[in-house]
């Protein structure tokens, strides 16, 4: 992490960090860029790179007079205190699409772990119950079920179309209606849940999403519906979720995201109609390798003046 | 031909027809059948099968002409079993596999039989790409993880493998292989196949022989029949072939695999997981996959939903009625 400052010819532009960086960021990033923890104020800082999910706060924000970009690694960047960044004038920049494939993948994953208990059967036949206690009970069809989207961007749209290979009839909220998509176009999320079998979350947590499933929701989606989260943990009322799914009032969830990670409510872990994940959905190697691209073509972008690849709405 | 004379014909006014159930029910087609039809019920019975099937000669007005049977080994409707009860005239089985019934002796002998078309096929699919999913992504064991109380402590379970241009291996392309491909199409995988013969409806890449679509495969999912020239058709050398960092899926027959040589592989990492509904000796499945967290494993459960229950039912029925009638089954597997 290089400070002392060379001739100008040689100078890599300053970048600061919220955090350390991993290996592999640290690896495809050296030499093209001069790293400094931004533990300190810093008059210089004109981008601050935020390599997880660690809190950016104000404070932070307020130390680094000279910061025009956070450059955030993940899809979410609810972390970093957007109002400040607004109010600031900053730009926020986060993964774009790099993760999409991989959380859509998962979150098909879960759709089908959820309904058909793959995981649930696995450690029954792990503890040797099928050969002593007999077939575990049907599990359910996932072809044919209504699914409801919640926030139809990068995420959404793929889940919705791998589902509909499956046979699904898919449906979605978001903030506004996507007129290119081919699903139908839901305007209240209640109205969504109760017309569904199964609820992805797959939308940004802001102030307006912060706990929109709620108890209501839930139990709009009803004693056979499920609940796929691979957003995050903030946009559902996790002890409501917890008290639903133990009366019964929810059918399952299969969970990749959680209020406090890595916390998951212990109710949980008896629960033969849950499916937890450790925030896994998005990260594969390659798709490490793809936000890498992506955080890289926003700082090369910034530097020479370009637009930048993958702006947040702030 | 004689079998569908006899079967065209009513019973005596007001009888209905009798029908033989070999495979337990449950209340659903329990009700349906006896709605319909005077049922002898070989679970009920108590008796041995030899016995039962002598007993039920006896069967007044008519013995019957219509036997209800299931996959899965206890029954085999084979020569033995055909000479203990020669007034069957037609099998109906709701297996999606046909390995139970020995279609030799029963064509021989002009014995009727019918098949499960395609009701399981869009369930099995369905299971299938979640094994796959839940392979190659760690579904099941980052969820044993997180119970256990494990990521607080020792944080993030390893990383799964990218579905996206992964080339899945299909071997056997009806219509079990044919809805699992049309799954992971939309997952962005590279589909290629073998099967007895090249379909030329498909546009997927066709390889002559199981190793050379091993070869060139990241993932190979079992989906035919199981029969003599396919069982272990996966085999150590076509284990050998997929290499470490490939993956098996099997939801066909237990048979179709070597399962001590999967084992072995595994074990010794020649290969990089697999995800099993279907074992050698169900439901006896090897302990040694217990401790295996690469493995994802389900109890024979691909086929059964509770959907796809009442599907088979009123197929069942809708064979029956059709054979009584003296009608063309409604998915004929004898005569072809």
């Amino acid at each position: 992490m290089e400070t002392t400052p060379q001739s100008p010819a040689d100078e890599k532009p300053l970048v600061f960090l919220a955090q350390p960086l991993f290996p592999e960021f640290a690896a495809a990033l050296a030499g093209r860029y001069r790293f400094v923890l931004a533990a300190a104020t810093s008059a210089e800082a004109r981008v601050l790179l935020v390599p997880g999910l660690a809190p950016v706060t104000a404070q932070q924000l307020g130390r680094l007079p000279a910061l025009e970009l956070v450059a955030g690694t993940s899809v979410g960047v609810d972390h970093v205190d957007l109002d400040t960044c607004r109010s600031r004038g900053l730009i926020v920049t986060n993964a774009g699409p790099a993760f999409a494939v991989d959380s859509a993948d998962y979150a098909v994953g879960l759709v089908v772990a959820v309904l058909r208990r793959v995981a649930a059967v696995d450690a029954y036949v792990r503890r040797g119950r099928w050969a002593a206690d007999g077939d575990y009970p049907l599990a359910t069809k996932v072809s044919g079920k209504r699914v409801g989207i919640v926030g139809l961007g990068n995420i959404g749209s793929r889940v919705a179309r791998r589902l509909a290979a499956f046979g699904c009839a898919v449906s979605y909220h978001s903030r506004s209606p996507k007129p290119a998509s081919p699903y139908t176009f839901v305007p209240a999320l209640l109205d969504l849940a109760a017309g569904s079998d199964v609820l992805v979350l797959s939308c940004a947590l802001t102030d307006e999403t912060k706990h929109m499933v709620n108890r209501e929701v839930m139990e709009a989606l009803g004693k056979d519906g499920v609940l796929i989260n691979v957003g995050r943990g903030g946009l559902v009322d996790e002890p409501e979720l917890v008290r639903c799914l133990r009366e019964g009032a929810l059918g399952g969830a299969g969970l990749d995201v959680y209020e406090n990670e890595p916390a998951v409510p212990p109710e949980l872990f008896d629960m033969d109609n849950v499916v937890l994940s450790d925030h896994r959905a998005v990260i594969t190697p390659e798709s490490i390798r793809g936000a890498l691209e992506v955080v890289t073509a926003n700082l090369d972008a910034f530097f020479s003046g370009r637009p930048l690849v993958s702006p947040v709405q702030l | 031909m004689a079998s569908a004379i006899a079967a065209a014909t009513a019973p005596p006014t007001g009888a209905q027809h009798s029908v033989l159930l070999l495979r337990r029910a449950n209340d659903y087609l329990a009700a349906t059948l006896r709605a319909r039809y005077r049922v002898l019920s070989f679970y009920d019975s108590g008796a041995p099968l030899p016995a039962f099937l002598a007993a039920s000669a006896a069967t007044e007005p008519e013995p019957p002409r219509a036997a209800l049977v299931v996959g899965g080994g206890a029954i085999r409707v084979d020569a033995a079993f055909l000479d203990a009860a020669p007034y069957l005239r037609c099998v109906v089985t709701t297996a999606a596999g046909l390995d139970h019934v020995d279609l030799a002796e029963c064509a021989r002998r002009g014995v009727l039989v019918a098949g499960a078309g395609e009701v399981f096929s869009t369930d099995v699919a369905d299971h299938a790409v979640g094994l796959l999913i839940d392979v190659l992504r760690n579904v099941s064991a980052a969820d044993r993880y997180v119970r256990r109380g494990l990521w607080p402590v020792q944080g993030d379970y390893p990383l799964g493998s990218k579905l996206g241009g992964k080339r899945v291996g299909i071997i056997g392309l009806g219509s079990i292989g044919s809805s699992i491909a049309k799954r992971l199409k939309a997952l962005g995988c590279v589909i290629q196949y073998h099967s007895r013969r090249p379909k030329d409806t498909v546009s997927f890449k066709y390889f002559h022989d199981v190793i050379s679509l091993a070869t060139e495969s990241d993932a190979l999912i079992v989906a035919c029949a199981l029969n003599d020239q396919t069982r272990h058709i996966v085999n150590k050398e076509v284990l050998g072939a997929l290499g470490k960092d490939g993956v098996v899926v099997n939801i066909a027959r237990g048979g179709n695999i070597d399962e001590a040589e999967l084992i072995s592989a595994l074990r010794e990492g020649k290969i990089a997981g697999a995800g099993l509904d279907v074992f050698e000796k169900e439901p006896v499945v090897p302990a040694e996959f217990f401790s295996m967290d690469n493995v994802v494993l389900t109890g024979h459960e691909a086929v059964f939903t509770t959907e796809s229950g009442s599907d088979l039912c009123d197929l069942m029925i809708g064979n029956l009625e059709a054979f009584f009638d003296g009608r063309p089954l409604l998915t004929p597997v004898l005569p072809k």
